[in-house]
């Protein structure tokens, strides 16, 4: 019969209030993690960007477009292995709240340079024989039934018109960090449409996608590139693949932080439920903390007994909170469909909801315990549980 | 009343006294009480309510401490004790009964008689046997497994007994023990009381309110607004 027993018998004493307790912290762990995995969800993108690869686009804004000719250009900047090109398609399939990102790609560069799309060697040699051909990814065709060979449809808005693509291949991600929520078609086939409805804007492209030889070569390559260009009619600017996707994460930064806000206030809260029901607790039991103190038990023992049942009720809270984070996650990220290309519970996750469950169990447990090691043996025998 | 008890004394009070502080009040509880009890004697402590007789109790147990003068129990200071001391102290020398036995409602008869046991060296194994034997004594072998809820007041309190006297204490300090007890289980708990005085020579020390239990005793004390009355 050692204090942890005793502590955990203590715990079950009040079954409902346990329970209760309990269901709270299930809830809040969960909820922690679920709001943490968001805010990953949103710096997915940079987080599995390569740091071989730089993104060079127009340097007045992503809007404007580069010249197809500065492929050819960067490509002779020292340093540079290899380019290739993409451009945001913009379209909608079937209406508007079916949203995915389309790009319109060089296929034969394009996925050299991303390796961590796996496509089957027949599919790839099939899309690049069909200029009207497209590679979807696996979460893309899960979510709306894609299969090789179907028609999907596009209405441009960028591009106006209606657009035909065959899928031709399905990319599965080398990592679970990949995006497999994206759809990638021929420039060609894009550019030869805009050359024919308008012919201005034909030639052009978002983004130059650059390999480089070395990752420490990112900031003298990116700085030779953007030179290149200084003073002509598109000036550049090149980042590394991960600044650049950081970008977009700015653009909406504010959310991330309320976000994190409210799963800090969610921890915050159901420590205040915690602290009360622990204080309740320690207040019935004050004659017994009397007693166990006439017996010759130190304050150590009943600090002991407290932390041991708080810690009790929050890991056995957390423990079940973070079990159901992956089934809920999963629901969540399809419910969610592809407005979260990646949605993985990560293990840094995993270890703040465990911390989190740990500083709910300690830090409601301080002020009983310091009380209940204060209480005086002789007005404690008195006191009505 | 019965006489005969070894004469050298195992509690020695002189001159003590103590107060408590009542908002800005200042409450004289006990004044000048100067009172010897022999090893193996068996005292009640009487008096009409907020006589001071639950508070002289607490100090001869150790878990109060006086203003001034001098408690000495078995040889040792007591008043002097730091609070870590004065909880060792209690945990080896002092077994408690009281009014409302005081049992955790969490653990079973067996394990709250081996609780004390818990701040002492022995293997569980050693706790468990004694604890049994301390059952045993009390005639409650039969309920090792039950918990509080599952027996009576006087069994409660027997196992409370068992409690008190596992540790071997030198003193069997008990506050209104048959207080909360029925007539038949109040009887059985001072046959027990007795039987620990005569055949194992405990000292105890009880208050009462009650004239019945107070007959037991080998010695009465009389407490009056603080005083000692005889």
């Amino acid at each position: 019969m050692e204090s942890v027993k005793l502590a955990i018998r203590n715990a079950l004493r009040h079954r409902l209030r346990t329970g209760l307790t309990v269901l709270g912290l299930i809830v809040a762990i969960l909820a922690f993690g679920l709001l943490q995995t968001v805010v990953d969800a949103w710096y997915a993108g940079a987080e599995s960007a390569s740091n071989t690869r730089l993104i060079t686009r127009n340097a007045i804004s992503l809007v404007f477009p580069l010249p197809i000719t500065y492929r050819d250009k960067i490509r002779r900047v020292p340093g540079v292995t290899a380019v290739s090109l993409a451009n945001w398609f913009g379209g909608v399939y079937i209406s508007e709240k079916n949203f995915f990102p389309q790009f319109a790609v060089d296929p034969t560069t394009y996925f050299k340079l991303y390796p961590e799309y796996l496509v089957p060697e027949e599919q790839m040699k099939s899309f690049l024989r069909d200029r009207k051909g497209a590679i979807v990814g696996r979460k893309l065709a899960d979510a709306y039934g894609f299969k090789v060979g179907d028609v999907v449809p596009l209405r441009g808005t960028i591009y106006p018109g209606t657009w035909s693509f065959v899928v031709r291949g399905i990319y599965d991600g080398a990592e679970k960090g990949t995006d497999t929520s994206q759809f990638f078609f021929h420039w060609d086939y894009l550019n030869e449409t805009v050359k024919r409805t308008a012919p201005r804007r034909a030639d052009n492209t978002g983004i130059c996608i650059v390999q480089i030889a070395a990752p420490e070569l990112a900031a003298e390559v990116a700085g030779d590139i953007d030179r290149e260009f200084k003073n002509s009619l598109a000036e550049t600017l090149t980042e590394t693949e991960k600044a650049f996707q950081l970008g977009f994460v700015a653009m909406t930064e504010a959310l991330v932080i309320a976000i994190r806000i409210v799963s800090f206030l969610v921890i915050f809260i159901i420590l205040a439920v915690m602290a009360n029901t622990m204080a309740m607790t320690a207040r019935e039991r004050t004659s017994e903390y009397a007693t166990l103190k006439a017996l010759g038990f130190g304050p150590g023992f009943l600090s002991r007994l407290i932390f041991g049942e708080s810690l009790a009720i929050a890991l056995a809270g957390g423990m079940a909170g973070i079990a159901l984070t992956f089934p809920v996650a999963d629901a969540f990220a399809q419910r969610m469909g592809t407005l979260f290309p990646v949605f993985n519970v990560s293990r840094e996750t995993i270890w703040m909801q465990m911390v989190a469950a740990l500083v709910v169990g300690c830090a409601a447990a301080i002020v009983p315990a310091v009380r209940a090691s204060r209480v005086r043996i002789a007005e404690g025998l008195r006191a009505i549980g | 009343m019965r006489a005969g008890a070894e004469e050298r004394p195992v509690v020695e009070i002189r001159n003590l006294a103590k107060s408590y502080r009542r908002g800005d009040q200042v409450v004289q509880v006990l004044r000048d009480i100067n009172m010897d009890i022999p090893a193996g004697d068996f005292v009640a402590l009487m008096g009409p309510s907020g006589s001071g007789k639950s508070t002289l109790l607490n100090l001869i147990a150790g878990i109060d401490t006086p203003d001034s003068g001098e408690l000495r129990v078995d040889g040792t200071d007591i008043g002097g004790l730091s609070e870590a001391d004065l909880a060792a102290w209690r945990a080896a020398h002092v077994g408690f009964i009281f009014q409302f036995y005081n049992l955790i409602p969490v653990l079973t008869a067996l394990e709250n008689v081996e609780l004390p046991l818990l701040l002492t060296g022995l293997s569980r194994a050693e706790r468990r046997e004694h604890a049994e034997a301390a059952l045993a004594m009390v005639g409650l072998s039969d309920r090792l497994e039950h918990y509080p809820s599952e027996l009576s007041g006087g069994q409660q309190q027997r196992v409370a007994i068992a409690r008190a006297i596992i540790t071997d204490p030198t003193l069997l300090v008990a506050d209104e023990p048959t207080g909360d007890l029925d007539r038949a289980s109040a009887k059985e708990v001072l046959d027990l009381m007795d039987r620990l005085n005569d055949e194992l020579g405990k000292t105890i020390i009880m208050v009462t309110h009650d004239p019945h239990s107070a007959e037991r005793a080998h010695h009465l004390k009389h407490l009056e607004k603080g005083v000692l009355a005889d």
